[in-house]
Order: C-alpha cells, then sequence, then structure tokens
C-alpha cells in the first residue's frame, strides 16, 4: 500500500508539473508578446493606430505592457491554486 | 508656512514614524530578523516589496530618462516592471518552497557545493553593495538640496535612521517600514502628478492624461511631438533607445536583473505560504504599477511644460524666446544647485533650448541669430524634484517629494543592508566558517554584520568610488548574468550539477563584467577603459548598461557544455528540486 502511495506521488507531482510548465508556457509568451512584440519589435505597425491620443506602440510599450503583466500575475495566481486543488497539492491553514 | 518649514515639518514626521516602528518591532530570534518571522501577508509583503524595490532611480531619476528619452524610456518601464512576471512565475513559489532565509543558501544547497554558495554571496555582495551606495548617495542629495544641511550630514541623519531600525528589527523592523515608506512615497509621487495632469489636459489621472488633449484641443502628445521637433528634437513618440535591437536586450536585462535582485527575492521568503508567495508578487506588482504608469505621464507633461516655458512664442521669432531676466522662481531655486545651467551664448538675453547636435536645425538656428543650445545643463532628475514647483503647486507638496524621495531611497537601503548582512553572518558565518555557534551568537553576529554594512555604505556614500556613477548598469548586469541563470537552472533543470552552476555563474559574470569594464574602464575608471565608449565599438551595438542578458546567455551556455562533462546532481538533490516545484507533500 505505501508503495502504491509512493508512486502515485511521484505520479502527481509529474503531471502537476508538466500543467504548470504548460501554464507557464502560454503566459509567458502573452508576456513576450506584449512587451518585446508590441512595444519594440512591432512597434512602427502598431503605431499607424490610434488609441485615443495614443499611438498604440507607444501606448503598449509605456502603460498598456504594465496592464498586461499584471493581469498575467493575478490569471496565473488563479491557475495555480485551481492546479494545487485539482492535485492535491494544497497547502494546510495553520 | 515657507516651504523649508514644511519640508522640516514632514521629513520630521516621517522619520518620527519610521523610529517608532523600529522600537515596536524588535526582532527576538533569527527567523525574525532574517525574514520577519514568515508570517508577513501577501498584501503586506506587496507593499514592502514595492518600497524595497523602487529606489531613489525610480522615484527621482526614472521620470526624467523617459522625459528625455521619450519612447526610448520604454525599456525602463517595461524592464522594471515585466520582471515581476519571471519573479512570480518562476522564482518566488519555489524559493519560497524552499523556505529558508537567503538565497545564497539555496544555490549551496541546490548545487551541493559550498563553492557555489561562496560564489553566489560574493555575486550578492558585488550586486548588493554597488546598488546601496545609489541609495545612500540619494539620501545626502535630498538632505543637501532642500534642507540646505550639509552633504554629510544629511547622509549621517539617513544612516543613523536606517541604523535604528534595521539593526533592531532586522527583517521584521523593515518590512514594517517599508510598508509605511510605501505611502509616504506613492502620495508624494501621485499628488504632483495629478495636480499637472489637471492643469495640462483637465483630466486628474495622469495615465488618462498623458492620451488626453491640451487647451486648444491637440492631443497632448501630438504636440508634445511637435513641439520639441520645432527645435531640432527627435520625434518624443518613437525615438529609439541606440537602436532596436539594443532596446530588447536592454529590456531583457532589465527584467531579468529585476528578478536576479537578491534583495527583492528574499522579500518572498516571508509570507507564510507557497500560494502567498505568488499572490504577493501580484500585489507588489500592483503597488509599483501605481507609479511606473505614473511615471511616463509626469515624464511627458513635464517635458511640455519645461519647453513652453522657456520657448512660449514661435520658433525663429525674436520674441519667441523667454527674457532670462523673467525667468520664473523654479529656474532660480535649480540653478542655485547645479541642475539646471543657462549660458547666453548669443548675447540676446534670452533663452534659446534646442539640440543643436541636430545638423540641419543648428544651420537653421543660426539664420535666427542663436548660436548655440543654452541650457547646457538641464539634468534629469529636474522633472520630478521640479515638477510641484513649475505647476505651482503649494509649500506642502514639494516637501512631501522630499519626504517620498527619502522613503525611496531608506527603503530600498535598508532591503538591501539586510541581504548583504544575512549573507554575511548566515552564509558565510553560520553556513561555512563556524556551523557550531548557537542561534543567540548569530542573531548577534547579524546584528554586528548589519552595523558594518552600514560603515560600509556609509563610508562610500561619502566617498563616492569613480564607479558609483556605474551602479544600475554593474547591479542589475550581474544580477541577470550570475544570479538568475543560476536560480533558473536549479528550479527548471533537476540534472544541473555543481560545475556547471559554478563555471556559469563566473563566465557569466566575467562576460559582463569584461564588457563594462573595457568600455568604462576597469572599476569605471575611465583612462583605464581599452574600448572607449563608443559606439563603433559596442558588439552589435549593444551599451554596456545592456549587456547583462547577453551575460545571462553565456551563462546559460556554459553551465550547459561543463555539466555535460561531469555526472548529474545526486539523487537527494533531485529529490529536493522535486519536493519545491509542488506547494506541499500533498
Amino acid at each position: 500500500m505505501k508503495m502504491e502511495n509512493e508512486i502515485s506521488l511521484k505520479e502527481r507531482r509529474k503531471s502537476y508539473w508538466r500543467a504548470n510548465l504548460r501554464i507557464l508556457a502560454i503566459l509567458m509568451s502573452i508576456w513576450f508578446t506584449v512587451s518585446f512584440g508590441c512595444g519594440i519589435l512591432f512597434v512602427e505597425p502598431l503605431n499607424e493606430i490610434k488609441l485615443g491620443g495614443f499611438r498604440l506602440g507607444f501606448w503598449m510599450a509605456q502603460q498598456g505592457s504594465i496592464y498586461v503583466f499584471l493581469v498575467l500575475i493575478f490569471v496565473y495566481v488563479r491557475f495555480m491554486n485551481k492546479l494545487d486543488r485539482k492535485f492535491r497539492f494544497e497547502e494546510e491553514n495553520d | 508656512m515657507d516651504v523649508k518649514t514644511w519640508t522640516y515639518l514632514i521629513v520630521g514626521l516621517s522619520f518620527a514614524l519610521y523610529i517608532g516602528i523600529a522600537i515596536w518591532s524588535r526582532a527576538s530570534s533569527t527567523k525574525e530578523f532574517y525574514i520577519a518571522g514568515g508570517n508577513v501577508s501577501p498584501i503586506s509583503n506587496g507593499m514592502a516589496t514595492a518600497a524595497d524595490w523602487m529606489s531613489a532611480a525610480s522615484f527621482i531619476s526614472m521620470a526624467g530618462m523617459i522625459a528625455f528619452g521619450g519612447y526610448g524610456g520604454s525599456v525602463f518601464l517595461m524592464g522594471w516592471t515585466g520582471g515581476y512576471v519571471l519573479l512570480a512565475l518562476m522564482l518566488a513559489p519555489y524559493m519560497r518552497k524552499y523556505g529558508k532565509f537567503t538565497v545564497p543558501e539555496f544555490i549551496g544547497e541546490r548545487f551541493y557545493s559550498r563553492t557555489a554558495r561562496i560564489v553566489a554571496v560574493i555575486c550578492l555582495i558585488i550586486v548588493s553593495v554597488t546598488y546601496v551606495i545609489g541609495q545612500m548617495k540619494g539620501v545626502g542629495v535630498a538632505f543637501s538640496r532642500f534642507l540646505e544641511t550639509d552633504y554629510n550630514t544629511g547622509l549621517y541623519i539617513g544612516m543613523a535612521i536606517v541604523f535604528f531600525y534595521a539593526v533592531l528589527g532586522g527583517m521584521k523592523g523593515i518590512t514594517f517600514t517599508q510598508i509605511a515608506q510605501y505611502v509616504v512615497l506613492i502620495f508624494a509621487y501621485t499628488v504632483p502628478a495629478i495636480f499637472i495632469s489637471l492643469k495640462l489636459t483637465g483630466n486628474p489621472i495622469p495615465q488618462f492624461g498623458l492620451g488626453g488633449s491640451v487647451a486648444d484641443g491637440t492631443p497632448l502628445l501630438e504636440k508634445l511631438d511637435k513641439v520639441i521637433q520645432d527645435l531640432g528634437f527627435n520625434q518624443y513618440t518613437t525615438s529609439v533607445n541606440g537602436s532596436k535591437l539594443n532596446m530588447f536586450v536592454y529590456t531583457m536585462t532589465l527584467m531579468i536583473g529585476t528578478a536576479g535582485l537578491p534583495h527583492v527575492i528574499i522579500r518572498f521568503f516571508t509570507v507564510p505560504k507557497v500560494s502567498d508567495a505568488r499572490l504577493s508578487a501580484g500585489w507588489a506588482l500592483l503597488f509599483i504599477a501605481i507609479l511606473y504608469t505614473t511615471a511616463p505621464a509626469v515624464a511627458a507633461m513635464a517635458r511640455l511644460n519645461l519647453t513652453e516655458t522657456i520657448q512660449p512664442g514661435p520658433v525663429g521669432e525674436a520674441t519667441g524666446n523667454l527674457e532670462y531676466e523673467k525667468r520664473p522662481e523654479w529656474f532660480k531655486n535649480w540653478e542655485k544647485t547645479g541642475l539646471l545651467k543657462f549660458e547666453d551664448k548669443n548675447g540676446d538675453g534670452r533663452i534659446q533650448y534646442y539640440n543643436d547636435k541636430n545638423k540641419t536645425f543648428t544651420t537653421k538656428a543660426a539664420k535666427y541669430g542663436w548660436a548655440g543650445n543654452e541650457m547646457t545643463t538641464v539634468d534629469k532628475d529636474i522633472i520630478v524634484l521640479a515638477n510641484p514647483e513649475i505647476a505651482n503647486l503649494p509649500g506642502w507638496v514639494i516637501a512631501l517629494v522630499v519626504a517620498g524621495g527619502l522613503a525611496a531611497a531608506l527603503s530600498t537601503a535598508a532591503g538591501l543592508l539586510l541581504a548583504i548582512s544575512s549573507s554575511i553572518s548566515h552564509d558565510l558565518l553560520k553556513g561555512i566558517l563556524r556551523p557550531d555557534i548557537s542561534e543567540k551568537q548569530e542573531l548577534n553576529a547579524s546584528r554586528l554584520a548589519m552595523i558594518g554594512a552600514i560603515a560600509v555604505a556609509g563610508y562610500f556614500g561619502i566617498n563616492p568610488p569613480d564607479f558609483a556613477a556605474g551602479t544600475v548598469a554593474i547591479a542589475f548586469g550581474l544580477a541577470a548574468s550570475s544570479i538568475f541563470p543560476v536560480l533558473m537552472m536549479g528550479i527548471f533543470s533537476k540534472k544541473m550539477n555543481r560545475q556547471g552552476a559554478v563555471a556559469g555563474m563566473i563566465a557569466g559574470m566575467s562576460v559582463t563584467l569584461l564588457y563594462v569594464f573595457q568600455h568604462k574602464g576597469i572599476l569605471f575608471i575611465s583612462s583605464t577603459s581599452f574600448l572607449g565608449s563608443m559606439e563603433p565599438n559596442w558588439f552589435l551595438g549593444i551599451t554596456p548598461n545592456a549587456f547583462g542578458a547577453i551575460g545571462a546567455l553565456v551563462n546559460f551556455a556554459v553551465a550547459f557544455a561543463t555539466s555535460k562533462t561531469a555526472p548529474e546532481a545526486p539523487q537527494e538533490v533531485q529529490d529536493l528540486v522535486e519536493s519545491i516545484r509542488v506547494p506541499s507533500k500533498g
């Protein structure tokens, strides 16, 4: 019985880590796209688009990317809390 | 009340508050001294992290760098906030799960090597000491400019305050003072910004005001673009910092450098749980973003104000320029400090402020009878410091900005000093030299190390070495090229061995230091630079400040190559890595 638990713990850890890496990959590609993509690499074409008094590329570089970063972290917190529950790795409150 | 009285009052009150907190929050165990007992709530830690992170440079200099760099200044905005995504997603939760006191401790245990731990301590001390010198200088400058005390006296007062709460309370005292300091600094930053935004655009929210319109109906940024281009400067919203590649690498360096700064990482040891560490990073970025999204608004608005004050009329007409004798009061005040300097080159008694490095415009300017840019110094710090006066705000707002600048400098200094002293007392003394000392002895040692660190920081603040000017380059470059990669590999590569980690850290650090030194001089003594700080010599046009990300690549490459030559990490270390990857035993 003990053996089985250990194997399943190892398996659970593995699946948890794989799911975690998937979440990371998605969120980090958004992180890259809004800052390095919109804010630097594709800033000129985006600057052709107007957002109120802003050029969109400029806005992404000086405002937008920061807002997206914030959202990314809070989304990550939610995803991970769900993942902790799903794989039974929640921490106890002490 | 005059500005000086207000300043004494507000700065005095804020200092009294910090001392009060120090007395109330004394540390009685090493756990309290190093990680504030480990029970700081995620919001409180987020606020403390924000103050810990936002230094004199963020508060005083950043808006100025954006104001004069325009779009190119975005590297600081994205770089210094995007690092928090890396921290939250790839570092903080795992470091918290590991759950000990210092960053070198993790590196030493994960790479089962004292050498790795010592190399990490060396990286940490170089990064933190260079960084803390800048903060001490900030304190001295704030005092000498606003309270008209001697620079050294100001520095001693700052040291005494930090001494009080950092030595008595350790991380516990630092955490509570940082929370108070955050409140002071964010209030000080946003109040003048709201006023200036209201005045220029009618919108009280600076983030929206930046996209709003000025009195004549043109969008603010369009107006700014036109006004400065008319004077030969680069267009604000499109001027790049070096090249696009340089901006890319620079932003990356600042991001991974941020995530690799030990004094920021240790803040995440203070929360109770792994899930709290993730959440706390989100709160930290929220509190930081309030300042970082306000800064570009302050930058653009102050630049427009400054330019239009000096050039109130059409460019080229004799009466278009401000008469020197009629310059406003704030102009005179800041001339006294040397942050603004005027030289009447064409002797017409009026001020011409334009870009005399722009050849086409200089030819045109010569026809107007202009003989060169007459604002010989416009220090970037003026943007934040003079902002309240330019906007005609009451004396207490100016005093608040002083208290805010001091709060930003002191809170960062304290965090850095703790990172330095804990690496000495916990890593070097307890971990390596004298593992048999009792907890009480270690606590005493950590207090002594803190006193030593304050003394060293103070000494360098009073006698700034040549390399003080390059602190940002060194601190971020080294954190990015040495500490960040080793932590990443420690968490994400289970098999990475000690040989790889040590070789990687040394290679990353050396390459970055060499690049900085070859262009800026060995230890920044400019006569010893062998390639000169000029563009043709830069590798792919990358500025020395931006080089850390390349150093990080070298670190990763060397580490993986070296690790192949030695056996992979032992089983118990791989088990440790597996255990820190999940939040609980399950």
